[in-house]
């Protein structure tokens, strides 16, 4: 039998030597005789960021253990069972009374199955896919479904972000109903900025979803999202570039985030993204959207939008520290940054040591915004001195921009101008409500544990 | 049940069920009786496997938070959706969990991921896997195990295998241990009602061992006896926990023509025997009641394929839990099953019909747990009136002569009811469904789930693989304790008697005894054997620490005395303090007499037998310690034989 690599996978010597000596490929029915007994299964592939020492077997229980290869004294094979994986498909069903929903995948955790090779999670995603793992997608829409990108959620940029507007919009003006992005929730907030910037206006709902529980689990919260999102796009009202994700934690609602206002504020509870010094446009559930509000864009049927798909990436986003040396400017500045956004502490500070680093950046036609770090809030820099000599410097104070939304913003403008004032215009002029004129009353709630009437609300709620 | 051996082809179905003590070896041989175990013992340890919440830590239903959810079942690694995870997903459940901030972190919650494995729980499953003489694995994956019932909120149990294929000794037998894994301890059910499933966080992520045997054992009596040897083998570390809770077993049972069934939830082990008796005697009715319907020429095939409402025909009815569900709107199906005439009523065990196999399945995945939860038209008890019947006969088309299952609820559940009841029948013509059961407390069964494959476990991503090196293993290899059969052996051949060795071999006293066997054998004519050693120490009523600091001096101290003579081990009990020195002949004789004389004779009973065991019991406490028990019984039989003469 001629063995390749691939009868291999992810095997690398000395394993790999042994295995090839001992004609067991993976998917080889083997039992392993070791100096620490005898080990019997089937033989897995490895994950390539796993060590070179060891043979991954599954047992017929089910388990899985790995066996050093250096306590294999021999191997008998028994035969060989490969894995068909395969997510159930079946055709999704056309019903002509539904609306039509396009689902544009960049990645993320939507529906998948898991890689051997590296053991990582990986996207499924055609629409039989789709329905073979959530049907109840059937009952609401028409599905269609398009991979623009397969990259996890850290790997998308500006060319994704372009790509995936134009994407929209040509959806937009095919006539579809509603468009369901998903997306890996790292970023997912960069991204609902940047489409809420290229796709200006949109004629139908444009809805980002991901999960923050893988979907090959049980608990998953991808199906949920997905199911949310889809009945959102279908059926709302609102057509903005908004972010469905799970309400509280539990599985109760989704809540539907304007573009420009949502944060993912937690590295891994289902309820992590908040819209932030404001309130969130509605919710949505198994009986539909309810909006929160009555200021969003309506849904119209006459399949236009805006579509302004420019950035420069020449720009960068400082979290300022104390201490921050005037060199991390200037490092930006000599490597051709045009426009920096800083994240600075209260109400929108920096320290002394940096004024000449900003005025060589003001000098040097670098475009500088201040944001806050506090997230919620607004830019006041007349308060305090320090604020008002930063502002001399050249530093634009952005009201209660988002850092991250304040990032995007100034790359889509500087995409479409390089002079001073007009980007400036861009930049103040809020597209959806990057900025606002004023911030509501219940528009900043960290509720604080152990406040005995908190932890009264908390445990008489679903959290 | 009345049972009429002429009506059926397998005459098992005419004769009674054999009564659990009524079959000899030899007999659960011709059953085909197979029964495997898997023990689950939690470890001590500080923390919980994947988190740093303190393990062991219980609140009694005290919780500041809940969290609603619910389970989808999803693909395995090998492509295929599991069995049960499909019937959970049927039952469509709304999973609640009551949090306590001081058990429970966001991991236990499903909104973290998991922290790296416990050390020391690791550390602890590796010795016991070297106890049970297994090979430990070189590299441990950890693996998700779907459970889809929601007792754990991830919806999969991370587990990991240590070890596999180890033996141990049971009396002459050899029971073979096929594997043994780490894994998180589950929720504990607060209620189950309708759609509604409730979950206590506390316990959930506890490190457990799991230890599974082959199914070797083929008594009942004996699967009770390998059970007693793992318990005991695991408590000999001394790195398990003990009481309420902390050791559970599941045992699995099958006969010739049945299959593997898992009886999860046996309390204890002494439930084991009853159990897997009664199973084996359910799967053997049911081999039968399918050989039964070959007979007939009954097929699936004739079965229908949905139900007939008849909500209309019954409406009205005196039977009053069909009518009262009526009235709040229930839908009323009717399922007749030709062919089944006669067999819905046969007894599968002790007090339980075949019938009851049915409501089992509608109660667990229809959700309608209000019993009854089914009539069958052939039932002895009164249900509807013969009219009603007739009616619903009509319906369904079917003569008077076939048996019909009706059953009700919300449109959806009843739906749900009659498609379960169709899949029940269906797995009748096979015999025995691969099912998960639950122990019940009179020693018979129910259904849980359908038995779950190897195809609900998939690697976790989460973390990686654990590497276990050389150095590591030979630490642990190094300071493992002997096992109970090894330290029984010892005692043996250090003079204690076989029983006594046997508990002491598994007894937390056998390292004292260990300690102090060296200064009895240092004497060539011991006054205190070793077999007496081993009962002081094994004696709970002993009131010297086994395990304190001072222990051991003070009983290296006293096993001299004892061992010169200086010292009778009666006077170990009494000491308050320190071991009481031993009276005199004449002081002890003088003391016995005036205990004696102190008794009014009217008290006395009539039989010299129960004369002498009153005397002693009013003697030795007043001379405990000073004067040896035997030396007092001599003296009052002596005196008996001074009145008699």
């Amino acid at each position: 039998m001629s063995q390749t690599a691939a009868d291999f996978k992810g095997y690398r010597i000395p394993t790999l030597d042994l295995l090839q000596r001992e004609e067991a490929p993976v998917w080889s029915q083997v039992t392993l005789h070791t100096n620490r007994g005898d080990f019997s299964g089937l033989i897995l592939p490895r994950s390539e960021t796993a060590d070179a020492l060891h043979i991954v077997l599954k047992l017929d229980t089910g388990y899985n253990i790995g066996v050093r290869c250096d306590t294999v004294e021999s191997i008998s094979v028994l035969g060989r069972k490969v894995a068909n994986y395969q997510i159930p498909e079946k055709a999704f069903p056309v019903d002509p009374g539904k609306p039509r929903v396009k689902l544009l995948g960049t990645g993320g955790t939507i529906a998948s199955r898991l890689d051997y090779r590296t053991g990582a999670v990986i996207p499924a995603f055609s629409p039989g896919e789709l329905y073979g793992s959530v049907p109840e997608l059937a009952d609401i829409c028409n599905m269609e479904t398009e991979k623009l990108y397969g990259v996890f959620s850290e790997n998308m940029g500006p060319e994704q972000w372009i790509g995936t507007a134009r994407a929209i919009a040509r959806e937009i003006a095919g006539g579809v109903t509603g468009i369901v992005v998903g997306h890996g929730t790292d970023t997912m907030h960069h991204t609902a900025a940047a489409l809420s910037f290229m796709v200006q206006d949109p004629s139908v709902p444009i809805v980002m979803v991901g999960s923050q529980r893988s979907s090959d689990r049980p608990s998953s919260d991808a199906a949920i999202n997905l199911i949310n999102a889809t009945r959102t796009a279908a059926t709302s009202d609102i057509a903005e570039v908004m972010v469905c994700m799970f309400g509280p934690t539990s599985d109760e609602y989704g809540l539907l985030h304007r573009g420009t206002r949502v944060r993912k504020m937690h590295s891994s509870y289902r309820s992590t993204f908040r819209t932030l010094s404001d309130i969130p446009l509605g919710k949505i559930d198994g009986s539909g959207v309810t909006p929160f509000r009555t200021d969003y864009n309506r849904r119209r049927d006459d399949g236009q939008v805006t579509l302004i798909d420019v950035f420069d990436d020449r720009v960068s986003l400082v979290y300022y520290y104390p201490n921050m040396k005037p060199d991390i400017i200037d490092s930006l500045i000599d490597n051709g940054y045009k426009g920096i956004i800083i994240a600075g502490t209260g109400l929108g500070h920096v320290n002394k040591p940096l004024y000449p680093a900003l005025q060589r950046a003001r000098d040097a036609g670098v475009h500088v915004y201040m944001t806050v770090q506090t997230l919620w809030g607004y830019v006041q820099m007349y308060v305090y001195e320090t604020g008002r000599e930063i502002m001399e410097l050249g530093v634009v104070p952005a009201a209660n921009m988002l850092p991250e939304v304040a990032y995007v913003k100034l790359g889509w403008a500087l995409g479409q101008s390089r002079d001073h004032d007009e980007v400036q215009r861009i930049m103040l002029s809020p597209v959806n409500g990057e900025t606002t004129e004023r911030e509501p009353h219940n528009g900043y709630l960290v509720f604080q544990g152990g406040i005995p009437e908190v932890d009264e609300f908390i445990s008489s709620h679903w959290k | 049940m009345e049972r009429d051996h002429s009506a059926f082809s397998d005459s098992w179905l005419g004769g009674p069920l054999p009564l659990f003590g009524t079959l000899s070896d030899a007999e659960y041989a011709d059953l085909g009786f197979r029964c495997g175990l898997e023990i689950h013992q939690q470890l001590l340890t500080r923390r919980k496997l994947f988190c740093r919440c303190p393990a062991g830590v219980y609140n009694q239903g005290e919780h500041q938070a809940e969290v609603l959810r619910h389970m989808r079942p999803t693909l395995s690694e090998m492509g295929e959706y599991d069995g049960t995870a499909l019937m959970e997903f049927k039952t469509r459940k709304d999973i609640i969990y009551h949090l306590n901030k001081d058990t429970v972190c966001t991991y236990e919650m499903d909104d973290a991921p998991p922290f790296e494995m416990d050390d020391q729980a690791l550390d602890i499953s590796i010795a016991i896997t070297m106890l049970l003489g297994c090979n430990v694995v070189s590299e441990v994956h950890i693996t998700r195990k779907q459970y889809l019932d929601g007792s754990i909120p991830t919806g999969f149990q991370r587990t990991a295998i240590i070890g596999t294929d180890g033996d141990i000794p049971c009396g002459e037998k050899s029971i073979h241990i096929r594997q043994l894994s780490i894994e998180e301890d589950s929720c504990r059910e607060v209620s189950d009602a309708g759609h509604v499933r409730t979950y206590r966080t506390d316990r959930l992520g506890m490190p457990l061992i799991e230890s599974v045997t082959d199914p070797d054992m083929t008594t009942p009596r004996e699967a009770m006896a390998v059970g007693q040897v793992l318990r005991h083998l695991v408590r000999a570390t001394g790195l398990v926990r003990t009481g309420s809770g902390a050791a559970r077993q599941d045992v699995n049972v099958s006969v010739t023509g049945g299959t593997r069934i898992e009886i999860k939830g046996v309390p204890c082990l002494r439930a084991i025997p009853r159990l897997t008796h009664n199973e084996a005697l359910r799967q053997r009715t049911l081999v039968a009641i399918a050989r039964e319907l070959e007979h007939r020429g009954a097929k699936p095939g004739y079965l229908p394929q949905g139900g007939n409402d008849v909500t209309s025909a019954v409406r009205g009815t005196a039977c009053r839990f069909i009518g009262k569900a009526v009235e709040k709107g229930a839908t009323v199906m009717a399922v007749p099953l030709p062919g089944f005439q006669g067999l819905l009523q046969v007894q599968t065990q002790p007090r339980t019909g075949f019938l009851k196999e049915f409501s089992d399945r509608i109660r667990v995945i229809a959700c309608l747990d209000t019993l009854p939860n089914l009539v069958m038209s052939t039932q002895d008890v009164p249900t509807l009136s013969s009219g009603e019947w007739e009616r619903v006969a009509k319906t369904c088309r079917v003569g008077p002569e076939v048996p019909i299952i009706l059953v009700w609820g919300s449109e959806r559940d009843a739906a749900t009811a009659v498609s379960e009841v169709l899949i029940r029948a269906r797995e009748a013509f096979v015999g025995v469904p691969e099912e998960t059961r639950q122990a019940l407390d009179d020693g018979t069964n129910g259904f849980e789930r359908v038995l779950p494959g190897a195809d609900r476990m998939y690697p976790d991503t989460d973390l990686p693989p654990i590497g276990l090196s050389d150095e590591r293993l030979e630490h642990i290899h190094d300071s493992l304790p002997l096992t109970p059969w090894k330290r029984e052996d010892i005692a043996r051949t250090a003079g204690v008697g076989p029983d006594l060795a046997a508990r002491l071999g598994r007894h937390r006293a056998w390292d004292l005894f260990a300690a102090l066997l060296p200064i009895l054998q240092e004497s060539d004519t011991p006054a205190l054997t070793a077999s007496q050693l081993a009962s002081l120490l094994l004696d709970r009523s002993c009131p010297r620490p086994l395990q304190t600091a001072a222990a051991g001096p003070w009983w290296a101290d006293t096993v001299r005395k004892l061992v010169s003579g200086d010292l009778i081990p009666e006077g170990v009990w009494s000491a308050e303090s320190e071991p009481l020195e031993p009276w005199p002949r004449e002081k002890a004789r003088a003391a016995v007499e005036d205990l004696l004389q102190a008794i009014p004779a009217g008290e006395l009973p009539e039989s010299p037998l129960q004369r002498d065991l009153v005397l002693m019991g009013r003697v030795m406490p007043g001379v405990l310690g000073r004067v040896p028990g035997r030396t007092v019984r001599s003296w009052i039989k002596g005196r008996n034989r001074e009145r008699t003469s």
